[in-house]
């Protein structure tokens, strides 16, 4: 019998019950809560007359719409300026309070974007299974673990039952093997990943992301890549566990310590895929193929190289593909055949549960250091993931690098990723964005996002366009 | 959950490919703590030519007039033609509750994004998945006949056209049976409340690490 997957592992372990009609019940260890994608399922247990099944597995705090100004966010809660938000705010402080849910509130230290908070808490551990009413839950499985996104209905079938009930999905592994040029991040890496397999690539699949490539980077960068797996198509994006997984976990504060942990990395240890199992799915990729990536339309997998030009509407043979490449530079103000330097860029957002922690704070202040944001800019918002993200980042100096460079240093949430508070573009605006998607409206009605890593959105905001981080000198550093 | 087994109604179009859940429903609405009411907000920026704020009727927006939906040969229609991927992005339930708040009953694609298409089978929402083919035919067939009307049947599995075609669909059998019952999937685990005690038992004594961390 061929071997196992690391995502074979983790479903059996999570099974509680295989049907006979193909579905199952699986067990979930960790439930991440936050205020868009709960208010109703809180409201749904409540009708039914039900209560949560279990209390110590779930964890909340408010990120997708608080307001990430300084003066607003220290009025806490009762000071938030958009009353429907304000409310939604609210109402998860008010359940989590009811049923005794832990939950990071709006200013508190450990609140932060779901997917920075867990895993920096340790909330997320190897060889759990995490979910969340938001897609980009993929992001725990950079620690080994079974994590995606749900709907209401399942964040109020977790709540009620501990388990959900699933279908397996097929095993997809994409291996990138070598080296990465300098300037080359994990951001470019999964940019590149989308690029080749494209949005729906992923459907139905589980994605274990192998290869040197991810040997090699850190557990931060991990995160980065598994958090675009839905950006693939891909429900689930995982990692296996190695000595830096382990590394990363300890000390954390929700980490057991000990003879537990002893115990706990024992167990760990096993999670990886065995050597003969097989794979439904094989993609590959050469490291040093990727260059650092700019999407220019408005899906993820209008993506190319730095370097290269907006594709033209010749160059694309198929009728439907066609429409939407058309549609796509309309909506985008893009010539075909433009290079993609040449795109000038309106706004930056540095942040997002992609982008926006202590190494991608890093990077964006290696390249803003001594430098001046360009005067055609009318904002370069820098947002950290989290409160201790932050914290980290300002006992380091690095808040103070951004000021001094033009740069707004802000409150950690999510900020412009979905711009559902005032954090937005203006119609017509381009955006360098650390973010995941680039859909027309995503950023505000009308804005023009612009996916890239941080040390690239960091440069073009010095550059006010698309520049190559390798390349470039500007600046008055 | 509202169950689901025969459908006939009239059929209107999403012409594009990737329509993602920001298209469906954009994120102002998600601020709202309700389940129901999203259906005037349906497609709103492809709907409507001004911004829509949460909570602000909708009755007196200047409509677009170039947006299908919009057309009056499309008013009432209850199944939802669309191309393929349909329903990318976030996993906001939000976006099948606009769908099936503005009245829509089924929807018809090539495929779907895993969440969007879990998720419609929480709220009474059958998604079908058609070949590209068969897709491209019943567009052929919408766009020339004024009040076109599909028939589904969902214990058949079959999407049946007034021209003759019938066009067979595959779906989960637990799905299915859940539809067709308008079952509560929440009522349904619960029957399952010893195996999940026995699980957990087993589990914290393997894994202990697991339980009573968060406090
Ligand atoms: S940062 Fe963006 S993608 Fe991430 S959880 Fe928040 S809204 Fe979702």
């Amino acid at each position: 019998m061929a071997g196992q997957t690391l995502y074979d592992k983790l479903w059996d372990s999570h099974l509680v019950k295989q049907r006979d009609d193909g579905s199952a019940l699986i067990y979930i260890d960790r439930h991440v809560i936050h205020e868009v994608t709960s208010p109703q399922a809180f409201e749904g247990l409540r009708l039914a007359g039900r209560t949560p099944w279990r209390l110590d597995t779930n964890i909340a705090t408010p990120d997708h719409n608080i307001s990430t100004d300084k003066t607003e966010r220290d009025a806490g809660v009762a000071g938030m300026s958009d009353e429907v938000s304000r409310i939604q705010v609210q109402t998860l402080d008010d359940n989590c309070d009811l049923y005794g849910i832990k939950e990071f509130k709006i200013n508190e230290m450990g609140q932060g974007i779901v997917h920075v908070m867990g895993p920096e808490l340790g909330a997320t551990m190897p060889g759990m299974t995490v979910v969340c009413g938001d897609s980009h839950t993929a992001t725990h499985g950079a620690l080994a673990c079974l994590a995606h996104g749900i709907g209401t209905s399942e964040v109020e079938h977790v709540l009620a039952t501990q388990c959900l009930v699933a279908k397996k999905m097929k095993n997809m592994r994409v291996t990138v093997n070598g080296t990465l040029g300098a300037g080359v991040t994990p951001k470019d890496v999964v940019l590149a990943i989308i690029g080749k397999i494209g949005t729906a690539g992923g459907n139905g699949h589980a994605i274990e992301f192998a290869g040197s490539v991810f040997r090699d980077m850190s557990i931060e960068g991990r995160m980065t890549v598994c958090n675009m797996a839905i950006e693939a198509g891909a429900r689930v994006g995982m990692v296996a566990v190695d000595q830096k997984t382990i590394d990363y976990c300890e000390g954390r504060q929700f980490v057991p310590k000990g003879e537990m942990f002893e115990q706990a990395v024992a167990y760990w240890n096993t999670l990886t895929s065995d050597v003969d199992a097989v794979f439904d799915t094989e993609v590959e990729l050469a490291a040093e193929d990727i260059a650092p990536q700019v999407t220019w339309g408005t899906s993820p997998e209008m993506v190319s190289a730095v370097t290269a030009c907006v594709p033209t509407l010749d160059e694309q043979p198929n009728e439907e593909k066609r429409k939407g490449l058309e549609r796509a530079l309309e909506y985008m103000g893009l010539e075909g055949g433009q290079a993609i330097e040449s795109i000038a860029i309106d706004r930056v957002f540095i942040g997002s549960c992609t982008n926006s922690r202590i190494e991608d704070m890093r990077a964006a202040a290696e390249v803003a250091k001594g430098r001046k944001v360009a005067a055609s800019l009318k904002q370069v918002l820098i947002v950290p993931g989290s409160q201790m993200v932050k914290a980290q980042a300002e006992a380091e100096g690095l808040d103070k690098i951004f000021i001094e460079a033009g740069m707004d240093w802000r409150e950690p949430g999510c900020s412009m990723c979905l711009a559902m508070n005032a954090d937005k573009l203006g119609a017509g605006e381009h955006c360098a964005s650390t973010s995941n998607r680039n859909f027309e409206g995503r950023q505000g009605t009308g804005g023009r996002t612009h996916l890239m890593s941080p040390a690239m959105a960091a440069a073009a905001a010095v550059a006010g366009h698309i520049v190559d981080v390798r390349s470039f000198v500007g600046g008055d550093q | 959950m509202k169950a689901f087994t025969q459908h006939r109604g009239l059929v209107g179009p999403m012409d594009r490919a990737n329509v993602d859940t920001d298209m469906i429903i954009p994120k102002q609405f998600l601020k709202s703590i309700k389940r129901s009411g999203f259906g005037p907000n349906l497609f709103d920026e492809l709907r409507y030519l001004d911004e829509g704020q949460p909570g602000a009727d909708c009755s007196n927006r200047p409509l677009n007039p170039d947006f299908p939906l919009n057309f009056p040969r499309y008013t009432g229609a209850s199944i939802l033609l669309a191309r393929k991927n349909f329903g990318c992005g976030s996993s906001r339930e939000h976006a099948p509750w606009a769908i099936e708040d503005f009245g829509f009953n089924a929807i018809i694609a090539p495929s779907y994004a895993d969440i969007f298409y879990n998720n419609c089978f929480k709220n009474g929402l059958l998604p079908v998945i058609l070949t590209e083919e068969q897709v491209d035919i019943l567009f052929k067939e919408m766009e020339a006949e004024e009040g076109y009307q599909l028939s589904i049947d969902l214990p058949a599995q079959t999407v049946t056209t007034d021209s003759g075609h019938v066009f067979a669909f595959e779906i989960d059998e637990f799905r299915k049976e859940c539809l067709l019952q308008g079952l509560d999937e929440i009522g349904l685990t619960l029957k399952e409340a010893d195996a999940i005690k026995q699980y957990e038992d087993a589990r914290a004594a393997q894994h202990p690490w697991v339980f009573g961390a968060i406090k």
